[in-house]
């Protein structure tokens, strides 16, 4: 059964309507990241779930037992903001013994307790500092040790890698996943970096113009969006999206006709076509043989960690982007710059230019 | 960008020195004369010059003003007394009532809220003598004319204002998250707001409580109003020393020096708090 249920919410401020019958269900000891553009009510959505806010409409159930209503402190959960919110006034220990001391726990076990979650998040040598004093790196730990110490069944993190530099951004992504394993909890990871929902989530819910559009495994969001938006918010660098027409189980990608045999016989409709870059090849000198492909040239080769990115302009000035290895790119770079760009009819995404939701071609 | 040549230094140290004697040479000479007899302040020319005598705070201590071969009791000490009763309570009660009001206007938006703090803050706005003539009448008819009880219920008017529009300034620069998630923890209400909004505040609620101790041990009129001698403070007290025999320069001098102690003690005493709001800063954590 589902430890979490959000069913059917609805919340607007004035005539501003966030959410319209938002639902999910999260499984016991699941991670879920919530990953969609800023500005689509993700913070809104935890705040609604830790009681901040009161949904206008539907039902939120933690563990079977419906909590709409309820102040925060009756919810039992536990939540790290974007913003650290560490009291300044009180030491990181203090900080950390918070939820502690809210449920009357006896002093040698708050210490005991404090010492030990401190320890796996290697802040055990600042728990005297004042919040003033730590790092925003320890800030953050910090606040992540108060939402996970009284071992709250929900956790609900807001970003909380959104303000700590690159380095340790990374290094938490590596670690976060077995903290959380550590201590049992069911987690709604909040953010805006796609690889971070990549790497964190067992599931992904994308949320979109006040629901969530698309719930899955994060290989499935990348490889099979439901949706525009999905397909842009995952890749790096993005998705290739192009107008067209599917007219008789044809596409056109830039005036290139690819044939999709699932589509054949359906009516003639506008379309948005999409590629991945790196499913678009790249071909010089002949190489490309007897298939057809689109004619480009090599505008710029941009290094991306072991991958290389290509610009490519078609004749029409159309831009394509595609990645290859950067030993490729090195011997691109060096080639002639006319190439011809490959692209399987198997991996093309294809959207509906009105709604933007996906046309199956399968 | 540094000035740490000598005569440069020089010239900010005797500017800072003649702008502090500006400032001070009034109090200065105020305590000068609290140790002079009448007929030394009356000199003409004044010289700074003289024998110093302890006969004015003698007499202010004893409670007897002798001039002119007659003796006059008067009650300084309990007209300082007084001062600092009705002071410290009415900005006890103010704190008791004005702390949890400006909490209250800094994060919850209710109908006529703005209007109800404007209302507060405009007692500020009229001159006191408007009211104090219906004050007096309905004074005497309730039994509150001369009573401890009744000042402090006038002294809200300049006391409550002050403290909710000051606390409530500082009450919005505490970041709601901090509170948020203090009741997430699980802590009720009203320990986030004890133990969270009111310490994070507290730099803001001891300099408003500074600031209306102050306004109103100065308090005059209200006071010469609405009470008797009993429980007039030192501000109506000193109107003794205009006997029928002549001014009393020496002891109003004295009496003076007295009655500013125990405000400077206090904003001594409440200087760390302060200095901790500074130091303290934006409170974001």
């Amino acid at each position: 059964m589902s430890f979490l249920i959000l069913d059917r919410l609805t919340k607007s401020f004035g005539a501003l309507k966030i959410f319209d019958g938002l639902s999910l269900s999260v499984n016991r000891g699941e991670t879920v990241a919530i990953c969609s553009p800023s500005g689509s009510g993700k913070t809104l959505l935890l705040r609604l779930i830790a009681g901040i806010y009161e949904p206008d409409a539907g039902e939120i159930v933690i563990d079977g037992r419906p909590v709409t209503g309820l102040a925060p402190d009756a919810r039992g959960i536990g939540m790290a903001f974007q913003n650290f919110a560490l009291y300044p006034h009180l030491s990181a220990f203090e900080n950390i013994a918070s939820p502690l001391r809210a449920r009357s726990v006896a002093a040698p076990e708050i210490e005991r307790r404090v010492r030990r979650v401190a320890e796996i998040l290697k802040i055990g040598h600042v728990l005297q500092h004042l919040p003033r004093e730590l790092s925003n790196g320890q800030k953050q730990r910090t606040a992540l040790a108060r939402a996970i110490v009284a071992d709250a069944r929900l956790l609900l993190l807001d970003d909380p890698l959104r303000n700590v530099d690159a380095k340790l951004r990374y290094e938490m992504r590596q670690e976060l996943p077995r903290v959380l394993r550590e201590f049992e909890a069911t987690v709604l990871y909040v953010t805006q970096d796609f690889r971070e929902a990549m790497a964190l989530g067992q599931r992904i819910g994308v949320l979109c113009d006040g629901g969530f559009v698309q719930v899955d495994r994060p290989q499935r969001i990348y490889s099979d969006p439901s949706t525009i938006e999905v397909a842009r918010l995952f890749g790096d660098p993005t998705i290739n999206l192009y107008d067209s027409q599917l007219a008789d189980g044809v596409v056109s990608l830039l005036g290139l006709g690819l044939a999709l045999p699932g589509c054949a016989g359906a009516a003639r409709r506008p379309c948005r076509v999409a590629v991945r870059p790196e499913h678009v090849q790249i071909a010089v000198n002949g190489e490309a043989g007897e298939r057809a492909g689109l004619p480009v040239t090599i505008e710029a080769v941009t290094p991306l960690n072991q991958n290389a990115v290509l610009l490519l302009h078609t004749a029409a000035g159309d831009e394509l982007l595609a990645t290859t290895t950067l030993q490729r790119a090195e011997a691109l770079a060096c080639g002639p710059r006319e190439a011809v760009a490959l692209v399987r009819p198997e991996h093309l995404l294809l959207f509906d230019r009105a709604t933007g939701a996906r046309i199956r071609t399968d | 960008m540094q000035h740490t040549s000598w005569h440069w230094r020089l010239f900010k140290g005797i500017c800072l020195a003649l702008i502090s004697l500006f400032f001070l040479f009034p109090i200065l000479w105020v305590l000068l004369m609290s140790f002079q007899t009448n007929e030394d302040i009356l000199r003409v020319p004044p010289s700074p010059f003289f024998t110093p005598t302890l006969d004015n705070y003698r007499a202010l201590i004893a409670g007897e003003l002798t001039g002119a071969g007659s003796t006059l009791k008067i009650a300084y000490m309990k007209n300082i007394w007084n001062s600092f009763v009705l002071s410290a309570c009415s900005v006890l009660l103010s704190l008791l009532l004005g702390v949890p009001a400006a909490y209250a206007f800094a994060r919850y938006r209710f109908r006529l809220g703005e209007n109800i703090a404007f209302t507060l803050l405009s007692f500020r706005f009229a001159p006191p003598l408007l009211v104090l003539l219906p004050l007096l009448l309905y004074f005497q008819d309730l039994g509150l004319y001369d009573t401890y009880f009744g000042l402090i219920w006038v002294y809200q008017l300049i006391t409550l204002p002050l403290i909710l529009w000051i606390v409530r300034g500082y009450f919005e620069d505490v970041s709601p998250d901090i509170e948020h998630a203090y009741r997430i923890d699980g802590h009720s209400w009203l320990r986030s707001f004890l133990k969270i909004a009111v310490p994070l505040a507290r730099p803001g609620i001891a300099a408003a409580a500074l600031l209306a101790f102050i306004f109103a041990w100065n308090n005059f009129v209200f006071a010469l109003i609405l009470g008797s001698s009993d429980v007039q403070p030192v501000t109506v007290g000193a109107l003794a020393f205009i006997t029928a025999s002549g001014i009393q320069y020496g002891q109003i001098a004295a009496g003076l020096v007295l009655s500013v102690i125990p405000t400077f003690v206090l904003a001594l005493v409440m200087q760390r708090y302060l200095v901790e709001g500074l130091s303290l800063g934006a409170v974001k954590g």
